[in-house]
């Protein structure tokens, strides 16, 4: 050992001791301020707002790191357009609104911590949810245990409600209402066929293709291909092999973008025709999606939301507008995340306007009463006892020519014709 | 049929994965060092490329002419920057020292790409062979044809080449080899260069065949690791071969039962290996004389 460690010395080359304490020091503050997680705050106070005074601090853990980072950063991009928009139409209660941010590297356990954070260092006055159900559910047991109210557009998965919470409360559809127009309308244009379906292991996507695969089968359609696989599913080829060999017209996808992006992919590069896909997420993440699957790949690709670009809901023109002043981002290629967030801000704002106090428990208490109607991007909110929204119209969007248009339920205003069958892929024109 | 499209794409993706893996391995049988920041290099080397064809147009196959030297030199640098300066600890601090750089090229990424899933685009990635109800991407092929190609390279390099003959020496006792007149740190710091060089081809690769954002590299990590330790410690055919057998393994089980259990085949694999052989299937019983 000695006789390795002379030897090691004799080759080691001279160490400038200062030079390496500084590299070393750089190196690691650098390295924790690259992490982006943790306990790294991100506090970000918006544009000036004129005539307000004070401010009401409103904290969000968001996922700029991790399996989530890329709905996370329009997670982010939506409270803040929010809360630029909400100040400068008088902020909460005539105070600006100051949004704190910490991210959570996609860890349900980091947002536990950055949500104890938020409330008891940070000292925020309102929590808003993260991104996806698998952390809205952790965090809102920590809003719940410091009686907070937690309103939120992206946690809709029936694992947040069968906690019995009452502090929760999501602004949009909730995950087992998403896809029921699709549901309800294959029936009408497709004779009972083979349907397969496929899934990745999250509490949101899951049940939202469990409940499409109950009413298909109640109409006599076949089930051919239940594939669910883990978050971690780096190689998506066997799955698409699976259901290209089950010989499936129809395909039902329970999908994060990633996934979202390479079955879509993996379809096109072995030119398997299809007459209707669906996806749960990916198609909404506009641009992005555009950008992984091909332009002429898109068309005719459907997916479920409550908002789209050209949505009328209460100030929709004003988010489109925001987002491509600010965030430089094309109207078509706004991800609904971005309205999701947006609504959740909205809606908190309607109901401590309305209560004029920014006491949690009065606001838990008015957001469950009956004459608690909130107006947003996304539509109408209401809430039920648990914290749904019934009154969300869920729509399916589609990729039309280069753009995103509603087109069920059909009989909504604003909806535009369906795309059925959907073109072969790689023949869908650019808009 | 869908067995043999699982073998196909297994044999087809294990190439790639193999090539993202050799760096590693390399590194490791030289140095001693698991290189954590491999899984954010192949992403860097896949962002590389993918701004590379959106500033040029070229083809993405191109663009490895620029940035293979490009990380070689990042790798060459990084060695002499930081793991030669190591004096005590050494396998322990290198171990550090390469996390920190993955979270600082993770944290560099993500201020500059942001958190967006992108990819590599060429007029070839939604095109296919079809033989029958056998479907073989084309960007797969190229894929494995390029990890083949590279992977040979590093052969000629390791057994042909007098600076292979002292990488090899190196490997087995770097002591001796400093004795015998071999510049150690010249070669270690060569190893990192290409083992990070080969990260910039698998990672134009991995952004043709799948969309990515500097997250993506923990799981590109984790599936390295499990390949580098099956192979073998310091064997680049091991690397190979162990990439190849469980991607198939992964993608045969996911197509005959579930995508679930393909995956957790792929880690089942790995123990049943170590439980007999603790020194990877092509791993030498004692990696190197002390």
């Amino acid at each position: 050992m000695k006789v390795r460690q002379r030897v090691e010395r004799a080759i080691a080359p001279p160490v400038k001791r200062r030079w390496a304490s500084v590299a070393g020091a750089s190196l690691l503050t650098v390295s924790l301020l690259a992490a982006g997680g943790g306990a790294s705050l991100a506090g970000a106070s918006t544009k000036s707002a004129k005539g307000l005074s004070g401010e009401v601090k409103v904290g969000a853990s968001v996922s700029l790191s991790g399996d989530f980072s890329a709905t996370g950063v329009t997670t982010k991009q939506g409270y803040q357009a929010w809360a630029d928009w909400q100040n400068a139409h008088g902020g909460i209660l005539g105070k600006k609104v100051h949004m704190t941010f910490l991210s959570d590297g996609s860890s349900p356990t980091q947002v536990v911590t950055n949500y104890q954070k938020l409330i008891t260092i940070n000292h925020v006055t309102f929590v808003v949810g993260p991104y996806s159900t698998l952390l809205t559910k952790p965090s809102s047991v920590i809003a719940n245990r410091y009686h907070k109210a937690m309103v939120e557009g992206i946690g809709g998965g029936p694992s947040v409600f069968a906690q019995g919470l009452t502090n929760v409360f999501d602004v949009s559809a909730a995950a087992l209402a998403q896809m029921v127009s699709f549901a309800k309308w294959i029936p009408t244009a497709y004779k009972p066929q083979k349907v397969a379906f496929a899934a990745i292991t999250t509490p949101f996507s899951d049940p939202m293709v469990t409940q499409v695969r109950k009413i298909l089968k109640s109409k006599g359609f076949t089930v051919t291909t239940i594939d669910i696989y883990p978050l971690e599913t780096t190689d998506f080829s066997p799955i698409a092999a699976t259901i290209e060999n089950s010989g499936a017209k129809i395909i039902v996808l329970g999908t994060q973008p990633p996934d979202g992006y390479a079955l879509i992919q993996a379809f096109a590069q072995a030119h398997y025709t299809v007459t209707a896909i669906i996806e749960a997420s990916g198609p909404d993440q506009g641009s992005s999606f555009v950008q992984a699957v091909g332009q002429t790949n898109t068309t005719g690709v459907m997916w479920p939301a409550t908002w789209y670009p050209g949505a009328p809901g209460y100030a929709a023109k004003t988010l489109v507008s925001i987002m491509t002043k600010q965030f430089h981002i094309k109207k078509t290629t706004i991800s609904a995340n971005v309205a999701e967030a947006f609504s959740a801000g909205q809606v908190l704002a309607e109901a401590v306007n309305h209560i004029k106090t920014t006491t949690n428990k009065k606001l838990i208490s008015y957001m469950h009463s009956k004459n608690a109607k909130f107006k947003s991007v996304q539509g109408n909110v209401c809430f039920t006892k648990l914290g749904m929204n019934p009154c969300a119209q869920p729509y399916v969007f589609q990729w039309q020519h280069g753009s995103q248009v509603a087109v069920l339920p059909a009989t909504k205003p604003g909806v535009v014709k369906i795309m059925n069958p959907k073109p072969k892929w790689g023949t869908g024109t650019a808009g | 049929m869908l067995i043999l499209q699982g073998i196909i794409d297994g044999i087809l993706i294990g190439g790639l994965y193999a090539l993202m893996g050799a760096g590693l391995t390399l590194v490791f049988g030289v140095m001693e060092i698991i290189n954590f920041a491999q899984g954010i290099l192949v992403i860097l080397g896949a962002f590389l490329s993918y701004s590379l064809v959106r500033a040029t147009h070229i083809d993405p196959f191109v663009t490895i002419l620029i940035t293979i030297p490009a990380m070689f030199l990042l790798g060459y640098g990084v060695y002499y920057l930081l793991i030669a300066r190591l004096k005590r600890d050494r396998v322990i601090m290198s171990l550090l020292v390469m996390f920190a750089v993955a979270q600082v090229i993770e944290g560099v990424l993500d201020i500059a790409y942001g958190g967006t899933l992108v990819q590599i685009h060429a007029s070839y990635v939604d095109t296919s062979l079809r033989f029958g109800s056998i479907n073989i991407p084309l960007v797969y092929l190229y894929a494995f044809i390029l990890s083949a190609v590279l992977m040979g390279c590093i052969y000629v390099i390791l057994y042909k080449t007098k600076f292979g003959r002292a990488l090899r020496a190196t490997t087995q006792n770097p002591a001796a080899a400093q004795l015998v007149g071999i510049d150690v740190h010249r070669v270690s710091a060569a190893t990192l260069g290409i083992g990070v060089g080969l990260a910039a081809a698998g990672g134009m690769l991995y952004g043709m065949t799948a969309s990515f954002n500097p997250a993506s590299s923990y799981d590109l990590i984790s599936r390295l690791l499990v390949i580098v330790i099956l192979g073998g410690f310091g064997s680049v055919g091991g690397a190979m071969a162990a990439a190849i057998i469980m991607v198939v393994i992964e993608d045969v089980v996911a197509v005959t039962w579930s995508p679930v259990w393909g995956q957790t085949m792929f880690y089942l694999v790995l123990v049943a290996v170590l439980l007999f052989r603790q020194q990877g299937i092509f791993g030498k019983q004692i990696a190197r004389a002390q």
